[in-house]
């Protein structure tokens, strides 16, 4: 990284670099290519399993190990699930072409890989980030993927290794490639995007979506302009991306690099680049002494895929309520803004369902989100009764609960599944009348003179702290059950009436 | 053959083989004479399967005897073309490269002959990867044509059409990508049929150029070339590019046509494949088979498709485009040749130099060229383009005629080594059987006399798509007007 360059990021959707040297500000621009493994039952041209984690080369046949004389018969649960994620990303399905990407690599059988090129199936789509960024879908592709090369003895990499296995049994398994516009401004964008497109992956049963076993892989293609630019710089794709971790910091990383070298009047090489997640940094892929040249060409042994219109139509109507959907709707019912955190996370842990329900059965939207948000992160949340979610929020608008005894109250509900009355009784949670909270705050102030002559003739910080002092008091000697707000109106009444 | 009780052909063979009136091996160990007889001089085969055959012949005579019925083919010998997948039992291509490997699996058309009750006899020789018109480019030497052994048998079905011409077995299983079946079978005198594309399967078929490969009967007859066609024609589920049957049940009823004569039928001659570059005595044939036509009631005419003239030049970008992918998997990793090196990129170079001939890394080179990357649209693209056209100028020929009429090859059967230091030369010999296969239309040849070196003829018969019936029609009748193959043309 260099020294001169600082990085502040301006509002929340974007992330910029100020340079000392120019006072120039850079923005980030990002496009990413997500491969995922369609969750089918075999694999896309074969009748063999796609099965991760299986013994080595089990999972194997002539079409699949591209035997001399072998042909490739299209598997109808691909086009199904492919199809399925197309138009949940709000793509238009086209009649589409499978085309030969030709290069040579061993963990490649017939060293040409079944592909879509120049007539995807999917095109032209987009997905809605929580933050309310639309983010383009240039297209979502079919193919096949390749086996796996493991590199042994020796050096244990692929220059200086013995010998090398190849396990044959990820090879054909069905892919989609989904390929987004450049339209992500910021590392955390691209983490919201992968973390969005993979709910969309897991609702629609297109795949399991793992990016740790490699059944959803993320190359970044990332480039930097001024800004204000129009035009968009040239850019580097980067590799290894195993977690969205080091996809944020790879993205953060390159683009420093890419300002770097371009505030030092250098340009930048478009090429691949890969992540070293343990030193924090890219590095340039082995360079290749001329630019690979695929010879695509359409695939002779398949014909043209052209699903009608009565499929479309069947897939659309069977596609589930998306997260996008999901978040409009419950912002909707609670009045709740749809790109606020609440909402947010309430969807992404499934709560949608338990939120609707407990608004519909009278619970104050915001204050159900807030218990989900704050209160719900872990098992059997999902299935508590919503009825009596609902009773809970009311007891706390209605004083009869404070914040943190609702929060008490809560988890022993999501335990026992008992109503909130029942156990806040248990609890002895019985809502203080006033005249015993002011009681108590009374005889605190007595016998804290000092303190109370700091409270009602210092400054603010003063009185900010000395406030804590006196809330923190009465909480000890009322064991937690009063109310917050209460005590501060009556400190404030005290102090008034002092002056 | 010698033995005069055995029939001459697969209806005959069959016919008494069902009957119980003939032992299946009987009428295999009369066509193993004939291959331990001959092959020594025409070498046909790339591997005799002489006990996998006895024992197949056998399984029929038990089937037979315990009342059952081996199939349409019952005891026929039948030669395969090496580049057809059989399991266990090596499949070469007639390469180098495939050295050693054994597919796990029979092609689909394997597969149904054997259902059939056919006896495979053996593995035939090819020009290496079914490129080539002599046989000349096996790896394993050339094959001889039986009618003179100084001569080229063509190609690249040399050994498959060889094979019957000798009279090794009465049928043989070919493939055809720009003429491989129907110009051996003109040049070795017997017939050869390419079929529309999608009605044969290709599983199991070592790719040459998938958009254009066909497997096809050769045989001795019409009718038992329809009775092949019949037997391996049809869907398979494991072939994307396969008809669907119900939009084929024409092109697979042959037998039931070959009476119904031409009266009425369109025939057209093609100009373009009449002048320029066909020796004057196979013109003088093609002429004397369109006047048999006529003399059976078929409306002879002539018709030009200009855009014949592009479909060679067409084809050897189209067909080396397709192969210089079909063949890449040929890399030393999994199976056949290794030539070993110190890394994977050195030991895929070592291996596809040492393992395929000169006239494979010809067309790798010319096919990886035409698709790369600024001569795309040049060549492939343009190439792609002038196949359209062709289907379009087919397609107005064939509103006025029901088959047209041609020579099948240029020439008759030329000597070795005659035309192999000149590649170009050797390509025009398939300059009247590609446009069909650009067109993915059927197309046969049958034996009609023979040239001015008593050489055999053979006159082409084309159809538009799916058109089988119509087509062995009219060789029905061309087949019973033919002059004798031993009198020369004066």
């Amino acid at each position: 990284m260099s020294p001169n360059l600082t990085h502040e990021p301006i509002e929340g959707e974007h992330f910029h670099i100020t340079s000392d040297v120019s006072g120039d500000v850079w923005e980030i621009v990002v496009g990413l290519e997500v491969h995922c493994e369609l969750a089918t039952v075999t694999k896309l041209f074969c009748g063999c399993p796609n099965m991760f984690g299986d013994e080595p080369n089990t999972n194997v046949c002539p079409v699949c190990l591209g035997l001399p004389g072998s042909l490739p018969v299209l598997n109808h649960q691909v086009v199904e699930l492919a199809m399925r994620l197309g138009r949940a990303l709000h793509c238009s399905v086209e009649p589409s072409v499978f085309a030969r990407k030709n290069y040579f690599y061993p963990d490649m059988p017939k060293d040409y890989q079944v592909s879509q090129f120049d007539r995807p199936i999917n095109v032209d789509g987009w997905l809605d980030l929580p933050d309310g960024t639309r983010v383009g879908i240039e297209r979502a592709h079919i193919e096949e993927d390749t086996g796996k090369n493991t590199h042994a003895g020796g050096s244990g990499r692929i220059h200086g290794a013995d010998y090398s296995l190849v396990d044959y049994n990820r090879a054909g398994v069905p892919l989609v490639e989904i390929v987004g516009r450049p339209h992500i401004r910021h590392p955390e964008q691209a983490k919201a995007y992968i973390d969005e497109l993979r709910a969309i992956l897991l609702a629609t049963g297109a795949s399991d979506a793992k990016m740790e076993e490699g059944s959803l892989r993320v190359d970044a293609n990332v480039s930097v302009r001024r800004v204000g630019d129009p035009a968009l710089g040239r850019r580097c794709e980067i590799k290894n991306l195993n977690s969205l971790r080091s996809l944020g910091r790879a993205i953060e990383y390159e683009a420093r690099r890419q300002v770097d070298l371009l505030e030092s009047g250098e340009t930048i090489k478009q090429e691949t680049r890969h992540w070293d997640e343990g030193a924090g940094r890219t590095r340039a892929g082995r360079s290749k002494e001329e630019a690979e040249d695929y010879r695509y060409f359409q695939e002779p042994d398949l014909v043209p895929l052209v699903p009608g219109a009565d499929w479309i139509a069947a897939v659309d109507a069977a596609l589930p309520v998306l997260p996008a959907q999901r978040r409009a709707d419950l912002a909707a019912a609670s009045g709740v803004g749809i790109t606020e955190t609440a909402v947010v996370i309430t969807v992404q842990r499934d709560l949608d369902p338990l939120a609707l329900a407990a608004i519909a059965a009278g619970g104050d939207g915001r204050r159900v989100l807030t218990h989900v948000e704050h209160n719900l992160a872990g098992d059997g949340a999902a299935d508590l009764d919503p009825v009596l979610l609902a009773r809970l929020v009311q007891l706390e608008l209605a004083g009869q609960l404070t914040a943190t005894q609702a929060k008490t109250v809560l988890a022993d509900m999501v335990v026992t599944g008992r109503s909130p009355e029942v156990i806040a009784a248990e609890l002895g949670f019985e809502a203080m009348d006033s005249s015993e909270l002011e009681g108590i705050v009374d005889g605190i102030i007595a016998a804290s003179p000092d303190e109370w002559e700091g409270y009602c003739s210092g400054d603010d910080k003063r009185r900010g702290k000395l406030q804590g002092f006196f809330v923190g008091a009465v909480m000890k000697a009322t064991k937690g059950q009063a109310d917050g707000k209460a005590v501060n109106a009556i400190l404030d009444a005290r102090r008034t009436a002092a002056s | 053959m010698t033995d005069a009780s055995i029939p001459t052909t697969a209806i005959g063979i069959s016919r008494a083989v069902r009957a119980g009136e003939l032992s299946a091996r009987a009428v295999l160990e009369v066509h193993l004479g004939a291959i331990d007889a001959g092959e020594g001089e025409i070498n046909a085969f790339n591997l005799v399967l002489a006990d996998e055959a006895r024992a197949a012949a056998d399984a029929i005579d038990r089937l037979v005897a315990d009342g059952g019925d081996p199939g349409p083919l019952a005891g026929v010998p039948l030669a395969v073309k090496d580049n057809l997948c059989t399991r266990g039992i090596p499949t070469t291509c007639s390469s180098r490269i495939l050295e050693g490997w054994r597919p796990p699996y029979d092609a689909t058309v394997v597969s149904r002959v054997t259902t059939a009750g056919a006896i495979s006899v053996g593995k035939t020789n090819l020009d290496e990867f079914a490129m080539g018109s002599s046989t000349e480019n096996s790896a394993f030497g050339p094959t001889r044509n039986p009618r003179d052994p100084s001569r080229v048998p063509g190609g690249s079905s040399g050994g498959s059409a060889a094979a019957v011409a000798a009279g090794f077995a009465p049928i043989s299983l070919g493939s055809d990508t720009g003429g491989s079946i129907r110009q051996p079978a003109a040049l070795c005198g017997v017939v050869g049929v390419k079929p529309t594309y999608g009605l044969v399967s290709r599983y199991g078929l070592i790719a040459f150029a998938s958009s254009l490969d066909q497997v096809g009967p050769f045989s001795t007859t019409v009718a038992d070339s329809a009775l092949l066609l019949e037997a391996i024609a049809g869907h398979d589920p494991l072939d994307s590019t396969s008809i669907a049957d119900d939009r084929t049940t024409a092109a697979r009823s042959l037998l039931s046509v070959l009476d119904d004569g031409v009266a009425g039928l369109r025939v057209g001659l093609v100009t373009e494949l009449m002048g320029e570059g066909i020796a004057p005595d196979v013109a003088a044939r093609v002429r004397q088979a369109a006047e048999a036509l006529a003399a059976a009631g078929a409306e002879v005419g002539e018709v030009s498709i200009p855009a014949l003239s592009y479909g060679l030049s067409a084809y050897y970008l189209i067909a080396p485009a397709e192969a210089s992918s079909n063949l890449a998997r040929y890399d030393g990793v999994r199976y056949g040749m290794r030539v070993d090196a110190d890394t994977t990129a050195e030991m895929n170079t070592a291996t596809r130099t040492a393992g395929f001939g000169p006239e494979v890394k010809r067309r790798i080179m010319l096919g990886t060229y035409a698709l790369s990357a600024g001569y795309y649209d040049a060549y492939y693209g343009k190439a792609l383009k002038v196949r359209t056209l062709i289907c379009r100028d087919f397609a107005t020929a064939y509103e006025n005629f029901d088959v047209l009429l041609t020579p099948t090859s240029p020439t008759t059967a030329f000597r070795f080594g005659e035309k192999t230091d000149d590649p170009l030369s050797m390509y025009l010999n398939d300059i009247c059987t590609i446009p069909t296969n650009l067109a993915g239309h059927p197309a046969m040849s049958l034996p009609f006399g023979a040239g001015a070196d008593g050489m055999p003829v053979g006159v082409q018969l084309l159809a538009p798509a799916l058109g089988e019936a119509t087509m062995f029609r009219a060789a029905a009748v061309l087949e019973a007007a033919a002059p004798d193959l031993s009198e020369a043309l004066r």
